[in-house]
């Protein structure tokens, strides 16, 4: 069974030009990525990540943006080495909101 | 020769290889469209780490040669209507490669 | 601002950000990283874009010795001019009176980032990624590319750990130029195969 993320060879629209700079965040989450997987603190692997968004499921694939995918890996991964807890992050997550940063 | 860090070649540039038509689950960096395919060895990249174990945060070791495999774009689609010579050039792992005739 | 009379979202827009946020703050208080290295590491990338490879193809393009051990080494060739691309394993790939390279990556979105900085945003589409290895032409001509007939295309999907870029051919009507200024002729959907670079004369 194809994966949903295997894409090629199947039918789609045109090719939509899209260009758009990052918002401050979406390149946060980048850079993220770069450092968490650099070779001298090694907390995440690439392939991990991607197994993450392979496993988000048909429909919130293509929902999603795409740093969007890559931040819900990131936290998946994290969460699965055991460097951050749910819990932790979801407090510091409802501290933003509080603070009016929602 | 292999060692005890990386797999021995079993391939060179222009042998002819089949892709394994094998379905697993799993993170794989084989694309649906080349199993069961036949194409020919354009290069030895060298010998990486496996991603489908990498993927769980194992070591992937040892490292399985990779290969860059050229397909003829018409014999990955049935109904190919552009020009008969292009290809399609794929880097594949050795354990989903198998000789062909 | 809460709204005492709605539940707090637990999606919607800013979701993702806030989440960017506190996983930030958090990996900065356990002293995984610190927002220096964030801030850094966002200004690296954002200093990397397409003209460092055009650098590399205008070097190319009058030095003969050079174009062949770009063919040859692409991490090695990009090294010798001072392009740091930390371990990228670069493939550069020719286009030549007879070939035309494109460059894609089907399964998700690899792209020599450590030398061509951040992708555009159609090229991790699903329409690019599904659709140029099964009818090339048809998408480089929503590119605004048409080839000529008789040239065979090689579409390159990155699966693994390779990393590539087109060399386009040199346009006519350019002998005696600085490299500096065939540098400026390069374009980045040159460098990913869906452009071809226009005659200077």
């Amino acid at each position: 069974m194809r994966s949903h993320h295997d894409l090629g060879g199947l039918p789609a629209g045109r090719v939509e030009r899209d260009e758009h700079d990052y918002a401050e965040w979406e390149q946060r989450v980048d850079a993220l990525m770069m450092l968490l997987s650099h070779k001298d603190r090694q907390l995440l692997k690439v392939d991990e990540l991607r197994r993450n968004i392979e496993a988000l499921g048909a429909e919130a694939y293509d929902r999603m943006r795409y740093y969007e995918r890559w931040m819900h890996a990131i936290v998946q991964v994290l969460i699965q080495r055991g460097v951050i807890t749910i819990d932790e992050l979801g407090r510091k997550m409802a501290e933003g909101v509080q603070d009016g940063n929602g | 020769m292999g060692t005890a860090e990386a797999a021995a070649p079993r391939f060179r540039a222009g042998d002819r290889v089949r892709v394994r038509a094998a379905y697993p689950p799993g993170h794989l960096r084989t694309p649906y469209y080349c199993r069961g395919r036949v194409g020919v060895v354009e290069r030895l990249c060298g010998a990486f780490a496996n991603p489908e174990e990498l993927a769980y945060n194992r070591s992937g070791l040892p490292a399985q040669p990779l290969y860059r495999v050229r397909f003829r774009t018409a014999d990955l689609w049935p109904d190919y209507a552009e020009n008969r010579e292009d290809v399609v050039e794929i880097e594949i792992y050795q354990h989903w490669l198998e000789q062909a005739a | 601002m809460n709204n005492p009379g709605k539940l707090p979202s637990g999606d919607g827009a800013g979701y993702y950000r806030r989440m960017q946020a506190a996983v930030e703050e958090l990996l900065i208080l356990k002293g995984v990283v610190t927002a220096d290295d964030v801030d850094r590491q966002v200004e690296a990338m954002a200093g990397r874009d397409y003209t460092r490879g055009a650098k590399m193809v205008a070097r190319a393009w009058v030095d003969p010795a050079y174009q062949a051990r770009v063919l040859a080494d692409g991490s090695a060739a990009a090294a010798e001019l001072g392009l740091e691309i930390g371990p990228l394993r670069l493939i550069v790939v020719a286009n030549t009176p007879e070939v035309h390279n494109v460059i894609v990556c089907t399964l998700c979105s690899c792209y020599p980032r450590m030398l061509l900085g951040i992708p555009p945003e159609w090229y991790k589409s699903r329409a690019y990624r599904s659709r140029v290895v099964r009818e090339p032409r048809a998408v480089l001509a929503e590119f605004g590319t048409r080839l000529p007939e008789h040239i065979r295309i090689r579409v390159h999907d990155s699966t693994a750990d390779m990393r590539y870029m087109v060399l386009p051919m040199r346009p006519t009507g350019t002998a005696g130029w600085s490299e500096e200024r065939l540098a400026s002729l390069v374009t980045r959907d040159a460098l990913i195969g869906v452009a071809q670079l226009p005659e200077a004369v």
